[in-house]
């Protein structure tokens, strides 16, 4: 039975290609595409009073985060893997839940797996959004420690991020990086990172003797507020670029769909026509056959 | 008549002259370099790498106030008024609920804040209210972490009347 099938499964599938499709399907699929292009017009529409609103938000974002490095750049800590016992490295991933809008979460994840390939175990990674997590959970799944949820609906806040550093601060961990999308304009942006230092690093970096009346607990909230910070300001870059790209790829999926429907609207009128020849030409030669 | 008007207001007039004219002489030596100061908070943005004359903050190991040249300081911001004196001489006081201060080696001041707005825009009467019910939260208040939370609130509506309240 299965040979008997194995041997008809060509032919149909000759026929199909072979003969004209029917009109009913193409006028199935020609509708379906139509639904289509109206869902990704729509889509691009929303994005593109999202990104708006992203865009605007983020410039406000902006010396937020400038100046959340600034002290950084300023005390040029030096990493060193031994300082601390654990030796973890932290790596943030900045995305959303959202898909549909380019290879935006895809570099970020691959930066990430990049770094893992290299640094091997010894790597916590902690997905902001679920799409960081679904690339990479089937490769690295142990090491991912957080992932959170409900990212991209509505822009993100500074109680959101606080919230993330809040849980991320638990983790113990000698080095870091956030890794996120930061947004050039509507139609590119860059993967790029920001560092993340422990409080040790910190505190035995070569300049950081220039700064005045330190002491533990003002560097420990220093550092957990400036981690938040840079956090809200890496998730309002991250969430421009993402709607900008989702933008873009809404575009050009509505042009897509307007060149298929073209063509399928040209293939179903030829059809039509071709069936209403056939069928004079069965009324005539029927005809004249009497 | 007219000499012993000039004799009691020419020496006054003189003196505040005098004053003025020392006082701008000081002003001068001590704001001869720029600061470059930056204020944000995650609502909006005050400051960007603006020249400011001095700032004072309250940071949690008590206010203080930054000129040009200070020296370099971290400093975690407590609930409370930040003041700053604009080149021109106007005032600004803008109330802050938590964040950073980072004062660099090069003169450059950076205020990060958690929520921050211009003091001319809270009400008194709110205020007072919202202090009377993070009061009655403490005071209900059971766990650990529950009382340290109605605690902050209770902090952040004291400075927010205290400010509003002092003119």
């Amino acid at each position: 039975m299965w040979a008997h099938n194995a041997m008809l499964q060509p032919i149909i599938r000759h026929q199909q290609s072979r003969g004209m499709a029917t009109l009913k399907a193409i006028s199935i699929r020609l509708k379906s595409v139509k639904n289509i292009q109206k869902i990704t017009q729509s889509m691009k529409m929303v994005s593109a009073a999202k990104y708006a609103r992203a865009e605007r938000e983020l410039r406000q974002a902006k010396p937020y985060g400038e100046g959340s490095t600034v002290f950084y750049e300023k005390i040029k800590p030096e990493e060193k893997q031994e300082s601390t016992p654990s030796g973890q490295k932290l790596l943030v991933a900045v995305t959303s839940d959202r898909g549909l809008c380019g290879a935006v979460h895809t570099t970020v994840a691959r930066q990430i797996r990049n770094e893992l390939n290299e640094a091997g175990d010894n790597v916590k990674v902690i997905c902001i959004g679920d799409k960081s997590r679904a690339i990479l959970q089937r490769l690295y799944g142990k090491n991912i420690v957080l992932v959170c949820n409900e990212v991209g609906r509505k822009p993100p806040t500074f109680l959101d991020a606080a919230r993330i550093a809040e849980q991320i601060s638990q983790y113990e961990f000698s080095s870091g990086k956030i890794v996120y999308n930061r947004f050039k304009s509507v139609v590119s942006y860059v993967t790029s990172e920001l560092p993340l230092y422990h409080k040790d690093t910190v505190s035995t970096s070569p300049n950081i003797t220039a700064y005045d009346s330190l002491d533990d607990s003002v560097v420990q909230s220093y550092l957990e507020f400036s981690l938040a910070s840079m956090l809200f300001y890496t998730l309002k870059e991250g969430a421009c670029s993402e709607q900008s790209s989702r933008m873009t790829a809404m575009d050009n999926a509505s042009k897509n769909a307007g060149e298929m429907i073209d063509k399928l609207t040209l293939t179903f009128n030829r059809t039509r026509q071709a069936v209403i020849t056939r069928e004079l030409i069965e009324i005539i030669s029927g005809a004249s056959a009497l | 008549m007219a000499s012993f008007i000039r004799s009691i207001v020419s020496p006054k007039l003189l003196s505040t002259m005098k004053n003025s004219k020392s006082l701008n002489k000081v002003i001068n030596r001590n704001y001869a370099d720029q600061m470059s100061f930056t204020f944000v908070s995650a609502n909006q943005t005050f400051y960007t790498n603006q020249s400011v004359k001095q700032v004072d903050v309250p940071s949690l190991n008590g206010s203080f106030g930054i000129l040009p040249n200070h020296v370099p300081i971290l400093a975690v911001l407590k609930p409370g008024v930040i003041t700053v004196h604009e080149d021109d001489g106007s005032l600004k006081k803008v109330l802050v609920s938590s964040g950073t201060v980072t004062v660099n080696d090069d003169s450059s001041v950076q205020i990060l804040a958690e929520e921050a707005h211009s003091l001319d825009k809270f009400d008194l009467q709110a205020a007072n209210e919202a202090l009377r019910e993070a009061e009655q939260k403490f005071n209900s208040a059971t766990g650990e972490t529950e009382k340290a939370e109605a605690q902050i609130a209770v902090e952040a509506g004291q400075a927010i009347v205290a400010a509003i309240s002092s003119p």
